[in-house]
This record gives structure tokens, sequence and C-alpha cells, in this order.
């Protein structure tokens, strides 16, 4: 039989098996190696600053729970001196997130840390449910995600935090470095690999005033490298609280079957979990740097059926609205050489209003309006022409590259959230909920 | 070891795997023994023939093993270090049954 004791103290009996690493170990060496790990990835990330004030995000789940637990065991051993916060976000879903709220207060209760709970209602005037009721259950969980996302920077900046931790584990960056690879979405895959995803503006001091406005607040991911395994083994050794169960909107969709990859992977490879992540960093290596880069990120942890995959549908509407901004400004994109000629250029100039993809090329006769040109080889001219973006769905790193770099972070003319559209995603979604409910409106400020 | 007619044990649920339990995360349960002593495959078996009034059995097992993100401890232990499904159940064993598939 393999040997019974504790490879850290040799002492107990050995009582969990390391995913990572094969190592069999006793549960008070392992709770106290799990947190020397998370506090690891914190201080070599520089992830805080003395004194900072943090809102974690919290779900009542086990990862939230855990990482509260966590960060306030942390905080006062390694003496972060950090100002710790709970912060929820109520989406009004009945029979669920009602539930999960009943335990978020408990843990605020057990560790003693404050609990400010936000609601979609009170924001946007529509609970999921209300929201469901509306469109159905398709793409409902792209208008929570897209809600989420605001709600916890708009929570943020209430509380007057500029920095808000999530509890996303190893298998959930898995999970989305798989799916964004299987659908060939590299800059979403480099944004899920990122420990740390601040707007922009976050990384400028904040206002003159001192406060935080819900444009610059920083996301972090404290537990990106821990195995959802561990963290629920750490959960069970100190008897923590935590509400679990499948949200009632999310179907089974795309991010389940990546799921279950990883789940299968992990029986016959525990380490693959892990490099899977790894490799995702490297892969976000590769992906260019986007000039103000819109925070497009949705909010999601692990197991919304999630609008990263129905984020097709917000892929399609953010491609049209930057092709409607590329065709204002008369994009430029593949050029093509074309022998000159009067009758060429003013073949091109209507080419141009009929938005064709590219222009015809060389012979007369293959042009398509059937014109007669010179084959005259005097020197050829490169010409604007329309890119070839809207005819392939490449990659959306390709399309951000050929972007006019004017492309910069505004706010909202509607709710003074960031946004490089005149309207931010949020407001859109709304203003289409609105139609059938024209009493609501979004809440400024 | 004496032969007993049946093994009394404590089974624990969680992670929301209580719902496919008749929403009861501990059951005390005698597994009958038959003449060679029952292992963790055979509790797993009974548990899923006698006790799940639920009938998603899927969500519990899998290509015949429990489903991969369910973890099982054996006496507080990961059940890899006692042997996985071929475990001997002693007499008062705690089996817990913990789920993982489930959002943070």
């Amino acid at each position: 039989m393999a040997p019974r004791e504790c490879e850290i103290c040799q002492n107990n009996r050995a009582q969990i098996l390391r995913p990572k690493n094969h190592a069999r170990i006793c549960a008070p060496c392992f709770t106290a190696l799990f947190e020397q790990e998370v506090a690891e990835t914190i201080e070599s990330s520089n992830l805080f600053q003395p004194g900072e004030r943090v809102a974690i995000g919290a779900s009542g789940g086990k990862d939230s729970t855990v990482l509260a637990s966590v960060l306030k065991t942390l905080n006062e051993r390694q003496k972060w001196g950090l100002d710790l916060v709970l912060l929820s976000i109520d989406e009004g879903i009945t029979g669920y997130r009602d539930h999960s709220l009943e335990a978020v207060k408990r843990n605020a209760a057990d560790l003693d840390l404050p609990l400010k709970i936000v609601s979609y209602q009170e924001l946007y005037g529509w609970s999921m449910d209300q929201v469901v009721a509306q469109i159905g259950k398709k793409g409902n969980c792209t208008y929570c995600g897209v809600f989420r996302r605001q709600a916890l920077d708009r929570g943020a900046a209430m509380l007057g935090v500029g920095h808000v931790v999530t509890g996303h584990n190893a298998d959930d960056v898995a999970e989305t470095v798989l799916m964004n690879l299987l659908r060939g979405d590299l800059p979403r895959l480099s944004r899920a690999t990122s420990i740390v995803t601040s707007t922009p503006s976050a990384a400028k001091a904040k206002s003159a005033d001192g406060k935080v406005t819900m444009t610059n607040v920083k996301r972090s991911k404290p537990m990106i490298y821990a195995y959802e395994k561990e963290i629920v083994m750490y959960a069970h050794h100190k008897k923590l609280d935590y509400f679990s169960t499948e949200c009632i909107y999310s179907p089974e969709a795309f991010r389940g079957s990546a799921r279950t990859l990883i789940k299968n992977l992990e029986r016959i490879r525990p380490e693959s979990i892990l490099d899977v992540v790894k490799s995702g960093m490297d892969m976000a290596r590769l992906v260019p740097q986007e000039q103000g880069a819109v925070p497009e990120e949705v909010e999601m942890t692990g197991r919304c059926g999630d609008a990263k995959e129905s984020g097709g549908e917000m892929a399609a509407m953010e491609r049209k609205l930057q092709q409607d901004e590329v065709a204002a400004t008369n994009g430029i994109g593949v050029e093509i050489q074309l022998p000159r000629s009067s009758k060429n250029d003013r073949e091109l100039g209507s080419a141009h209003a009929h938005s064709r993809e590219t222009v015809a090329l060389k012979a007369a006769n293959d042009h398509p309006d059937g014109q007669n040109h010179d084959r005259d080889q005097l020197a050829p001219v490169t010409l604007p022409t329309r890119t070839k973006m809207k005819q392939k769905p490449a990659g959306r790193g390709a399309e951000k590259r050929t972007l006019p770099p004017k492309q910069k972070l505004g706010q909202c003319e509607k709710c003074g959230y960031l946004s490089s559209q005149a309207v931010c995603k949020a407001c859109m979604l709304l203003e289409g909920l609105n139609k059938a409910r024209p009493h609501t409106g979004i809440e400024v400020g | 070891m004496a032969e007993h007619a049946s093994i009394p044990l404590t089974i624990e649920f969680t992670g929301g795997l209580e719902l496919l339990f008749s929403n009861q995360r501990k059951h005390q349960v005698e597994l009958p023994s038959s003449n060679r002593s029952p292992n963790v495959a055979d509790l797993i078996t009974y548990l899923c023939d006698k006790l799940m009034k639920d009938p998603r059995k899927d969500m519990f097992v899998l290509d015949g093993t429990v489903r991969p993100g369910i973890l099982v401890l054996i006496n507080d232990a990961d059940w890899e270090l006692e042997g996985q499904e071929t475990y001997q159940l002693q007499p008062r064993d705690e089996i817990v049954f913990v789920s993982t598939l489930h959002g943070g």
C-alpha cells in the first residue's frame, strides 16, 4: 500500500492528493500550503498596495467564499493592511440568487466583513427574471454578463473601491482558454489568462479629488492558479459554508463541453489544467496589445451559459458597430494594384460607393462593369479599397488591428460608463428591453 | 474479519448532490454484504439503485464510475489515496461525495 503519512510533516495521515504534483499531504499542511500559494501569487504579481481598499466579488459560491476567507486570513498574517469588503450582485433570479445571497450574508457575519449588495433592479430597473420573461432563455446570459460587469464596477465605485477581486480558478481559466481556442478568439483568450485586467483609465491616477469612478476599477484573480478541486477541499476542511446550485437559466452549452473536456483530462493527467492555463498565458503574449481596447470582458465565473459563447451575438454586434465606424471614416485596408487610367479612377469612385470587397484588377474584360479600359502598362497605383474585414469573420484580433487607431475610450452618453461607442453595451441592451416598457430608464451615477 | 449481515455507513452528499437524494445531506446506510466484503463500487451501485430518488443518474455516475468533478472522501481522505472503487468498506466508515460542478 502506498505510504500513508503526509509528505510534509510526516506525522499525520495523508488526506489530500494534490492534482498539480501528486503530493500526498494531510489537511493542516494542505490548508497552510494553499494559503501560502495564494499569497505567493498575490505578492509576486504585486496585486495589492498596502492599505488598499479591495472589494471581493462574493456570490456565496465556493470560489468566492474561499477567496474571502483566504484573503482575510492572509491580510492579517502577511500584514498587508488591506481594507476588505464583500460586494455581491443580485441579478434578481428567484430560486437561485436569493438563496445564495443568504450564504453571502452568513459569510460576511462569519468573517466580520462589511457587505454591499447591488441589484440589477436598482441599477437598471430590470431583474434577470424580468429580462427572461421579456426575451426568453436565448441570449439572456449575454445580458446578465454585460450587466454584471457594469454592476461590479458601479458597486465598487459606490464603495469608493478601485480594485475588485474575483474567485476565478485555474479550471475556469483553462476552460476559457479551450473555449476560445476552439472559437479562434485569441484576444478574448488573452484577456482571460491575465491575472489583472484593468481599464486603461485605471492605470491613470484617480480623479483629482481622489474619487473612484466606475470607469477606473481594476480587476484581479488571486486564485488563478488554484485548482477547483483544492478550493473545494479547502472549504471542506475549513468547514466553510457556501451555496452550490447552478443558475436556473444557464443552458449546458458550449462552456459545458469545455468543462467536460477539462474534467476528463483532469482524471488522466491532473497537471494538465495548470498546463493549459500556462499555455494560454504564453499564447496571450502573441496577441498584440490593442490600442485603447474596450474592456468588454464579460463578467463570468464558471457555470453561466457563457456570454462568451453567445459572445457570437455580442461579437456580431460589435463587429457591426466597428464596421459602421470604419465605413464612416472610409477605412483603409487591403491595397490592390491597378493599372491607372482615367476610366479606372471613375470606376473606382463608383466601386467605393458600391462597397464591394475588392476592386477588379488587371484585364479589361475582367472588369465587373464590363468597361473597356486601357491595357497600358502605366505605373501601377495603389488604391484604397474596402478591407476584407466584412467578408471573413477572422479572429477578432485581426479586426482590432485594422481598426482606425483613433478608436478611443470615452463615456457612454447615457450613463457615463466606459465605452468606445457613444452608447455603452448595457445601455444598448436596455434600450431594446425598454422598448416594451417605456417608463423605465437607466440610472445615472 | 467476521461477516456482517450488512455494513453500517454514514454517507454525506454536498455541493448540490443532495438534490438527487431527497434533498438530504446525511444518510445512514446499511449496505448489504454478500459473501465477500463490499467495496466502494458496490456502494455506488447501491446508492444509485436504492437511495437515489431522482431519475438523473448521470449527474452522479457516468460510464460506470463516479462522474468527473465529483470528489469522494473516505473517512475524510481522498479516495485516490485509499484505492478508489476497490477500497473495502469497514463498519462505521464515513463516505462523503462532494460535487464541484457548480458556479463559484
